[in-house]
């Protein structure tokens, strides 16, 4: 199936996702996408898929103009969307998974169904039991079971979004001989992914986006150099650099090891030193989540050491972490670090240390103005936090950490922010290195990672890079690691 | 085929069998028993109908908590309408009426108004209840249509069967056939399986194409109306005529609460929980002369710790402390526990009381 | 939208509730072929008609005040604490208890009196303790837990009432022995109404108040109901915070069930909660969990309760009348907040 996109817009407020999107998508072949977080590929799949519909342009599927309402009408349209968490019901069997939702009659034909499915599944090599449970399947099989079902509906097209995350190597290998017989059958295979070396040994068209629009097209032979030039883009050097960091290390990671369900961190070792300022770049979903909050102490390694100066605080509870002077600040400002219904003066409150039973208000109402000038908040003491924009949530954030801190994990600082609060929020954020606290933050903007650390870690697939010198490196080889070349392998234990 | 562990079964299976002889042919030479316990089969019918119909209402993923003031009201508004039209018919669908409004207000203020189901549901119940004695006051003690026995022709004469489950009336046999009807809907029917997606994931069946609020409201109604004929099977049937607050039905709907939990929200073992409850019940009136000091209410407690105990269970696998406890036993004793624990779970569906955003 | 006009729709709403509510009523009422104006004359009549009358709301006025109090507690925290019957009955089982041990004693009647009252805050805390376990180390949502442990309770009060606890005779469900005259609180006049209780229940909502809009710990459990990952993050205990207003509650929980045999029945008996546990639960939501509002909505259902009891003497209607406007009250500002929204949002 040939899919056409023309002239596609799509806002968000004031953010234009989709600006302007012209894109010819042929059946036949594994068309890559490429972009970092925020470049509109996403919102582009979530229109093709149904999700959203477009502000502007057409979608023209084997040239004639459809509208796709929902995913639904996406999927009888011949789209098949095979999302990173795939949608299936967990605790329910596989070939029920199958037969949901199919249409037509009363009784499902389990037989029928059973037998199609495993014929479906041999020509690809999958081993999927349908009798099984989809919550003791792995993620592979997941993913597996959700391509068979989308062929198995009749699917032409089928989009993948980053669809490598959390999969074992066979796993992928498997996934991709599979992508290649489809394409030789004639489908439209779409390959959303930010792993350069996926994307140039698996597709044969590439697509670049960058800040809402197609930056460029290209075909093999790919130079690696001139995609993450596409992606990137320019960056204004950092001429003036503040250098706050000091002394010996205050914090020192030994062999430290982090899993979840779908990421495996191995052996980080790190000494920081006092007012350093360390970046953890990386595609979102690579591991620097879960990173800070290990740091942070709301997750527990399962290997290595934390030492703060002399004391180990490897799986101590959250608590030990913040008495001792780490401080982790959450990207999600309402949902994990803000409470919606109380107010300015009542957060300032919560966050003093006071041991005494009965609040005095007047004082604490001094303690608030005093905080909202200091930072600058546009918000009056009586506000409820959620009535303020996001700008000044996040400096609230700020002015609700206590003066003497050892340790600051930031997640995505100034996401969100206008240019002002941002360059405000970091001028705060050094003055509190030069008073000797330590700062990791995680950011998708690279030039805010270029800009204000000192040193670097990229974060690829669980995979961490050695800490670079920012004075030292570029966005091409920041670029390149991101996009998961160059990694040096590490001695496994 | 003659294994270790096959022998034990069959010697199992027949020790079980012999054991249900005998109990049968104790039974077919006590008329007094046996006739208790077609009365207890009697009296659980409406039960049976409204843990069916709360199982559905909860696996589209509402929690609809007014049943106990549901099943008042349209035991009330059954009977009045009953005797007002001098229809059985009309008395039943009355009350089906009023379960299925019941529900459609829980299931409006929380989808279409995002309002907590549990403040709505838990003022639903007292204010049904208290509807229900008031506007039922002028038809206290009145006397109207009863359901008439209606014994099956053959299957009523088997021995022991045939009394205990086929010399019933209309409002059993329906009970029967609810089970099987809401079994087979539930697990066999495409349409039951997407019932299953909405309250385990909505997001999931929302993208092969339900309207998930909408299918919510219908089972809401559906499964409302399921509970709303518990009540004038009740005033019709069981205990007939309306006796205010003597009746003894305020507490049955927290009752059915409890047995749907622990039913698992299947609607088989709902029932079979139905029918334990009933069997307790009867079990409660019959030792009491054996214990006059304690009253039979204290037996019919169990339900509750039994939903407790389910409940426990359920989250028991997951917690923290469980975890950390297994992982300190040696291997083969965690390898026990780990798949008795995951054998005894049985999980609401994962989306039960969470309204769906589309977006 | 300017915030005064934002607060003159909200109050219109909150106007428009209140009558929805009474015509509601009335329509209720027309069905049952009375006229809606008799009957709340003699709702009034019932509860201001006399200085019995009016003694009696005081007297029903004081339980439902104390509840409402405690609940204001868990609330705050963000739990739906349904297992408050069974709280109230327990901690009215350990006062029971202690009177029955201590009746003839020489110990002073106050002590016993107050002994009593301090047993059944302990038996409350417990039996909410026992909910709050269940929450926090089985998963066990505290609707279900205290739905179950209500029936428990009610369970044991007939074993103690038939059982070790019967009247010399046969065990008849009008309950325990009564206690002797001596060992019941001082009463105003004729009345049935002692100020005691009064006082306490007045001190408890002040209480209340104050710890929740004084102290550090009513702010803290108030960020742990609205948000409770937020909370953590900034420091606080959580579970402790959740036990803790678990055993609050059950602690006034029990000195409601204390006063309910001490002060009003004398004894124990099958449903000594009679009922006020779920009434605070309305009262609570309709006061939005806002402690200065508990006290005169709290009066205004007694009011109801008390005047409606004597519609089935003189009106040939059944008493439920009251219940029937308390919660068509709370519904309908329910359905109209989410209705308010709904509006301001499409603005």
């Amino acid at each position: 199936m040939d899919i056409e996109l023309k002239n596609v817009h799509k806002w968000f407020g004031s953010v234009h996702a989709n600006d302007g999107i012209n894109l010819k998508l042929p059946g036949g072949i594994i068309q890559g996408i490429l972009g970092e977080n925020g470049a509109g590929k996403s919102t582009l799949m979530k229109i093709l898929s149904g999700f959203y519909q477009a502000d502007e342009g057409e979608i023209l599927l084997d040239g004639k103009p459809v509208k796709i309402s929902d995913p639904a009408s996406s999927l009888r349209h011949g789209i098949g969307m095979l999302h990173q968490d795939p949608l299936d019901f967990p605790p329910m069997k596989v070939i029920d998974n199958l037969l949901i939702g199919k249409e037509g009659g009363l009784l499902p034909n389990r037989k029928q169904a059973v037998k199609e499915f495993k014929d479906l599944q041999q020509r690809f090599g999958f081993d999927i039991d349908p009798d099984s449970y989809v919550d003791m399947l792995t993620v592979g099989e997941r993913q597996q079971l959700e391509i068979l079902r989308l062929l198995w509906l009749g699917a032409r097209a089928l989009i993948l979004d980053e669809p490598t995350t959390g999969i074992s190597s066979l796993q992928r290998i498997k996934l991709f001989e599979t992508l290649k017989i489809l394409a030789k059958d004639g489908m439209t295979v779409i390959f959303v992914s930010h792993k350069l070396e996926e994307v140039e040994g698996l597709c044969q068209r590439v697509a670049v986006f960058r800040r809402g629009q197609v930056v460029g097209e290209v075909r093999p032979p790919y130079k690696t150099m001139d995609l993450v030039k596409m992606m990137f883009g320019k960056v204004v050097s950092a001429d003036s650099r503040v250098y706050a960091r000091s002394g010996e290390n205050k914090l020192t990671l030994d062999s430290l090891s982090i899993e979840d369900y779908r990421l495996h961190i191995k052996n980080v070792n790190l000494g920081v030193q006092q007012g350093e300022v360390i970046g953890l770049a990386g595609m979102e979903g690579s591991g620097q989540r879960q990173f800070l909050r290990t740091l942070g102490g709301l997750m527990r390694p399962v290997g290595g050491k934390i030492l703060l100066g002399k004391k180990d605080l490897t799986g101590r509870p959250y608590h030990t972490f913040l008495e001792s002077g780490i401080s982790y600040v959450p990207a999600a400002r309402l949902e994990e670090g803000l409470i919606p219904g109380l107010s300015l003066t009542e957060h300032f409150i919560l966050s003093d240390e006071s041991r005494k039973f009965m609040i005095d208000r007047s004082k604490a109402l001094t303690v608030t103005q005093d905080r909202i000038s200091s930072f600058s908040i546009r918000g009056t003491p009586v506000s409820l936090i959620e009535e303020l924009s996001g700008g000044n949530q996040q400096r609230a954030l700020l002015a609700l950490l206590r003066p003497q801190i050892k340790l600051l994990l930031l997640e995505h600082p100034t996401r969100g922010l206008d240019i002002e609060s941002a360059i405000w929020i970091w001028s705060t954020l050094k003055e509190r290195c030069k008073t000797g606290t330590s700062i990791f933050f995680m950011s998708s903007d690279l030039e805010e990672i270029l800009l204000y650390s000192d040193r670097i870690l990229v974060f690829f697939g669980g995979k961490v890079s050695q800490p670079i010198e920012s004075v030292e490196t570029s966005v091409e080889q920041l670029g390149q690691l991101i996009g998961g070349k160059g990694f040096q392998e590490r001695e496994e234990h | 085929m003659l294994q270790k562990g096959n022998i034990l079964r069959y010697v199992l299976i027949l020790v079980l069998l012999g054991l249900l002889v005998a109990l049968g042919i104790y039974l077919n030479n006590n008329e007094l028993i046996l006739a208790g316990l077609a009365g207890a089969v009697a009296s659980a019918a409406p039960v049976v109908f409204a843990v069916v119909g709360e199982t559905i209402t909860e696996r589209a993923g509402i929690i609809n908590l007014s049943v106990n003031g549901t099943i008042l009201l349209s035991a009330m508004a059954g009977f009045a309408a009953a005797l007002a039209t001098n229809s059985l018919v009309v008395g039943f669908l009355a009350g089906a009426l009023v379960g299925g409004l019941v529900a459609l207000i829980v299931a409006f203020s929380s989808i279409t108004l995002k309002q907590s189901q549990v403040a709505v549901g838990f003022v639903l119940t007292l204010m049904c209840r208290d509807l229900a004695y008031f506007l039922g006051n002028p038809i206290m003690g009145a006397s109207g249509p009863t359901v008439p026995a209606g014994p099956i022709p053959l299957l009523g004469d088997v021995p022991v069967i045939g009394p205990l489950f086929f010399k019933q009336d209309v409002t059993v046999y329906a009970s029967f056939i609810i089970i099987a009807l809401a079994y087979f809907w539930i697990f066999k029917t495409k349409q039951g399986l997407m019932l299953q997606g909405i309250g385990e994931r909505p997001a999931a069946a929302f993208v092969r194409g339900a309207n998930v609020n909408r299918l919510r409201y219908l089972y809401a109604f559906v499964g409302g109306a399921l509970v709303g004929l518990a009540g004038p099977i009740f005033s019709l049937s069981v205990k007939a005529g309306w006796k205010g607050t003597i009746s003894g039905l305020d507490g049955i709907g927290w009752i059915a609460l409890s047995i749907t939990i622990f039913g698992g929200w299947n609607p088989l073992r709902a029932a079979s929980g139905a029918y334990l409850f009933a069997l307790l019940q009867w079990l409660g009136n019959f030792l009491q002369p054996l214990m006059p000091n304690i009253p039979s209410q204290v037996l019919q407690v169990a339900p509750f710790p039994l939903m407790i105990l389910t409940l426990l269970l359920v989250n028991i696998g997951n917690a923290e402390w469980v975890e950390r406890t297994l992982a300190g036993m040696p291997e083969p004793t965690r390898r026990f526990f780990s798949r008795l624990l995951r054998s005894m779970r049985t999980s609401p569906p994962a989306s039960l009381g969470v309204p769906f955003e589309n977006e | 939208m300017s915030k005064s006009n934002s607060r003159w729709i909200g109050l219109s709403f909150r106007v428009g509730a209140i009558v929805l509510a009474l015509l509601f009523t009335a329509i209720v009422i027309l069905v049952t072929n009375a006229n809606p104006l008799d009957v709340f004359s003699n709702i009034l009549d019932g509860a201001f008609g006399s200085t019995d009358n009016f003694a009696h709301v005081i007297v029903s006025w004081v339980p439902l005040l104390v509840v409402t109090s405690g609940l204001l507690i868990t609330f705050a925290a963000g739990l739906w604490n349904i297992g408050i019957e069974g709280q109230i009955t327990i901690g009215a089982i350990f006062t029971t208890f202690i009177l029955r041990s201590l009746q003839d004693s020489s110990v002073s009647p106050a002590i016993i009196l107050i002994l009593g009252i301090l047993a059944g805050i302990i038996g409350g805390a417990l039996w909410a303790a026992l909910v709050g376990w269940l929450k926090v180390y089985g998963g066990v949502n505290e609707i279900f837990g205290g739905l179950g442990l209500n029936f428990v309770a009610t369970a044991i009060t007939l074993w103690l009432i038939f059982g070790p606890w019967k009247r010399p005779g046969i065990g008849s469900m009008s309950g325990t022995q009564p206690f002797p005259d001596a060992l019941s609180m001082p009463v105003i006049g004729e009345t049935s109404l002692s100020i005691w209780p009064v006082i306490i229940a007045i001190a408890g909502i002040v209480i209340i108040y104050i710890l929740l809009s004084g102290t550090y710990f009513g702010l803290r459990l108030k960020a742990v109901g609205k948000n409770m990952r937020s909370a953590f993050l900034l420091g606080i205990p959580t579970t402790r915070y959740m036990m803790l207003s678990f055993l609050i509650c059950g602690g006034f929980a029990g000195i409601a069930g204390a006063l309910q045999v001490e002060a009003v029945y004398h004894r124990l008996i099958p449903s000594i909660s009679s009922g006020y546990g779920f009434l605070g639960l309305l009262v609570a939501m309709l006061v939005n969990y806002q402690a200065l509002w508990v006290a005169p909505v709290a009066l205004f259902f007694a009011i109801l309760n008390t005047g409606s009891i004597q519609l089935p003497i003189v009106l040939k209607l059944d008493s439920s009348l009251g219940g029937v406007l308390q919660e068509a009250l709370v519904l309908i500002v329910i359905l109209m907040e989410g209705a308010r929204r709904r509006f301001m949002k499409k603005e």
